[in-house]
């Protein structure tokens, strides 16, 4: 209970000391916070709203997982952003290239993806232990390489191969009707009424369950799981034990991508091709809601959707007029910074009470040893 | 080749720099373009540099004093932001000032988290980098009503240095040697004085500094005992703790240094290189001047060298619409990676040559096959160079010891 406790605080008050801040930072250029964070709570109180934000986090919660498998193993994949466009883009391609029955072509566009990510992610590890190449440094550069060579090459390619281009045939082809996941609205009407304003709950939130199921199933119900986490608290503890180190960090890398190329799938589903503006940094946005969830598969749903909900009020701020929408960034970035400090903070106390509790434990047991013998040894 | 790594840096890199111009000269003759040697391609590689160069050297402050700065790109859009702000409040030089100041808030921030709370140097460096842009932007939104967009800028004059660059002295007009040795076609020499004036004249005042800065920091890294502090606290800290240095401290003055420069890359950005401030002007520039600091191992002169050759290639693309000098640069990457697969041979490093080997092959290829290089090539190509450094040379780099691991004072 304790326990709990203490790692509720560290969120909850970095939540709290972000509202704090963001109401200095909003009085200072003249706007009312209560009003605004009033419009953001009752916008967010709408059906409509809540399948904005599902949407949202949908795609964030993934991405958290990327990032989380390799943060198990001390591996920072920077390279979330640049995996999960490129695998975006040719699983774009490729399923807007063939029909097949839904299964399939489901199928044959989430492997697509799944396999960029994956490879793509694999080159960093591959460098990481054949050349000693620090994965932090080769994933930022992979993803400058991805972004703004391998898919604008591939784009302009693609898009010189259209027959009558236009510019509302900007990206690629679309993908037929077969290859999409198809949205759950029926679902969640079950307890609702009947969504309106024409929103659509992406499928790839039930992809995003399984993803986050499988993350915790893999990290405490598996061999592999149990030696990646070994290794990524002592790694030469976990080589002692017989984990391998060098297959270990390709594996996390890879796994880390192949999680990433699901990322994309949420837009692929929604508009049915690669868009000339995919939405970008949700791989950043990822790294931010694994550490604000703590790799925790729990705790990074309410990250993922702490994070979408702040997205989503972006708009309603900029209807209202009640502040500038630009806020909610600055809004995730603090609550970012405060909660890895206040992490780190009470990460501290608990240890030294944990010290704390076992010298007494001990000096506790020593005692009782030295009355019941009478002789020292 | 021992003797030749025994020469100090500031001889090693010239000499590496005329090897370079030496290829460019003789690559020039076989192809269809003359612009890898003129002046204009020296102009934009230093304007380019610039800014990588100051986010690099900002690394280098930091990394010494043994903090990671992933968070430079984020210092860079800082400085951007408040030095287009301070220049079209307060004129040109109070922006430089400002831009410093904003650039600096950044590493102070960065310093708290990870000196004095222990956050880990990456997370809270990615922290920095979400953050500054969503501030820039709220700050635009409030400032200008747009939260992409500024005003104009303004900037200080450009200077020509005198005697090497024909700039006036008191009212004397000196020679412009350098130009009247480019216009005598030497073999070379000529080439050489042609790239030269691109770094004499029409100069930035912040260009100007940031080529002084290059021995002053030197001076002050290797040479003072500041110097000596800052480093211990990246090489080992505790050994320093236990001299009775406040490492605490250096690490602070380490990477607020750092994103003070760094700001002021971010605001030669904004005044100069783009004349108003414009969300993602940055560019990246703070990675690639991360990039930089790693090509050029941790020392001023490697960061000035790997940011002039980053920089020569995106400067090289900005005038090179038909593609044709990058086509021409590809010959000059297959002779280098050539180079790469004797170096390896005579190291007996097998793998090494035939993966330099089979890259080379492929540039020889395709600029065998095409006539001209699409624009994305050279967008990319600095990030290119850096992983290929890396994956040749990564055992020879040598980061401080200590680098990125957490410090308590008493070890605790």
């Amino acid at each position: 209970m304790r326990r709990m406790l203490f790692s509720l605080a560290a969120p909850v008050g970095a939540f709290v000391v972000t509202i704090i801040i963001s109401s200095i930072a909003l009085m200072l250029f003249g706007s009312n916070p209560i009003s605004a964070f009033g419009d953001m709570l009752g916008h967010a109180a709408k059906l409509e709203t809540q399948v904005d934000i599902l949407n949202r986090a949908t795609p964030l919660y993934i991405s958290a997982i990327a990032a989380a498998i390799g943060f198990r193993m001390n591996l920072f994949n920077i390279g979330v952003e640049g995996q999960y466009l490129f695998a975006f883009l040719i699983a774009a391609q490729v399923g807007s290239l063939v029909v097949l029955p839904q299964v399939f072509h489901i199928l044959l566009i989430t492997t697509v993806a799944v396999a960029v990510g994956a490879a793509y992610a694999g080159i960093a590890g591959v460098l990481k232990v054949t050349r000693g190449v620090n994965e932090v440094i080769s994933t930022i550069m992979l993803n400058a390489i991805a972004i703004s060579g391998l898919i604008a090459f591939l784009q302009q390619r693609w898009q010189a191969e259209q027959e009558n281009f236009t510019s509302t045939t900007l990206g690629t082809n679309p993908i037929e009707e077969s290859g999409l996941i198809p949205n759950i609205n029926g679902l969640l009407e079950i307890f609702t009424r009947d969504i309106g304003q024409g929103k659509e709950l992406t499928g790839m939130l039930i992809v995003a369950g399984v993803v986050g199921f499988g993350y915790h199933f893999l990290l405490t119900r598996m061999r592999f799981g149990f030696d990646l986490r070994a290794s990524g608290m002592n790694p030469f503890a976990a080589r002692a034990g017989g984990v391998p180190p060098k297959q270990m960090v390709v594996a996390a890398m890879v796994l880390s991508g192949a999680a990433a190329g699901l990322i994309g799938l949420v837009e692929l589903n929604e508009k049915a091709k690669f868009s000339p503006n995919p939405i970008k940094g949700l791989g950043f946005a990822g790294i931010a809601v694994a550490l604000l969830g703590r790799n925790h598969p729990a705790g990074m749903i309410f990250a993922a959707l702490l994070f979408a909900f702040l997205d989503v009020s972006a708009g309603i701020l900029q209807n209202t007029q009640a502040a500038t929408k630009e806020i909610v960034n600055i809004m995730q970035g603090i609550v970012l910074l405060v909660a890895v400090i206040a992490y780190g903070v009470t990460g501290r106390i608990q240890a030294r009470e944990e010290a704390r509790a076992t010298a007494e434990a001990l000096q506790e047991t020593e005692g009782r040893v030295t009355e019941g013998t009478e002789v020292a040894v | 080749m021992s003797k030749f790594n025994e020469l100090p840096a500031w001889l090693r890199w010239p000499i590496y720099a005329l090897l370079g111009i030496l290829l460019l000269t003789l690559v020039q003759i076989i192809s269809d373009t003359d612009r890898l040697t003129r002046v204009s391609t020296s102009r934009e590689m230093l304007r380019w540099a610039v800014p990588i160069f100051l986010a690099g050297l900002g690394g280098l402050f930091s990394e010494r004093a043994g903090v990671v700065n992933i968070g430079l790109e984020g210092m860079v859009i800082l400085g951007m932001w408040f030095g287009a702000w301070g220049s079209i409040t307060y004129g040109p030089w109070i922006g430089l000032l400002i831009g410093i100041f904003g650039g600096a808030l950044g590493g102070l921030l960065h310093a708290i988290a990870t000196v004095t709370f222990n956050v880990d140097h990456i997370i809270s460096g990615v922290a920095i980098n979400i953050l500054a842009p969503a501030i820039t932007r709220y700050l635009s939104d409030e400032v200008w009503a747009s939260p992409t967009t500024s005003p104009a800028t303004s900037t200080p004059d450009r200077y020509d240095l005198p005697i090497l660059g024909g700039g006036t002295v008191g009212g004397w007009e000196s020679p412009d040697i350098l130009q009247s040795v480019a216009q005598r076609e030497w073999f070379f020499v000529s080439e050489t004085a042609e790239l030269l004036r691109g770094l004499t004249t029409n100069l930035h005042f912040v260009s100007i500094v940031s080529l002084l800065l290059v021995p002053f920091t030197s001076w002050l890294i290797w040479r003072t005992r500041f110097g000596l502090r800052l480093r211990i606290s990246g090489e080992n800290p505790n050994a320093g703790e236990a001299q009775g240095i406040n490492i605490v401290f250096y690490k602070y003055v380490g990477v607020i240094i750092s994103g003070g420069l760094a700001g002021l890359g971010g605001a030669f950005i904004s005044t100069e290189l783009s004349g108003l401030f414009q969300g993602g002007n940055s560019a990246g520039r703070g990675f690639i001047g991360l990039a930089a600091l790693i090509f050029g191992n941790w020392r001023p002169g490697g960061v000035l060298f790997g940011a002039l050759l980053f920089g020569y290639v995106f400067g090289l693309d900005l005038k090179d619409l038909d593609g044709t000098a990058s086509h021409a640069l590809l010959l000059v990457n297959t002779i280098v990676l050539a180079g790469v697969v004797v170096w390896a041979l005579a190291r007996k490093r097998i793998s090494d040559a035939v993966l330099a080997g089979l890259l080379g092959l492929g540039a020889f290829y395709w600029w065998l096959s095409a006539e001209a290089v699409p624009g994305w090539w050279s967008n990319i190509l600095p990030y290119v160079l850096v992983l290929l450094v890396l994956v040749f040379f990564a055992q020879r780099l040598r980061m401080p010891v200590a680098l990125g691991q957490p410090y308590r004072k008493g070890g605790r």
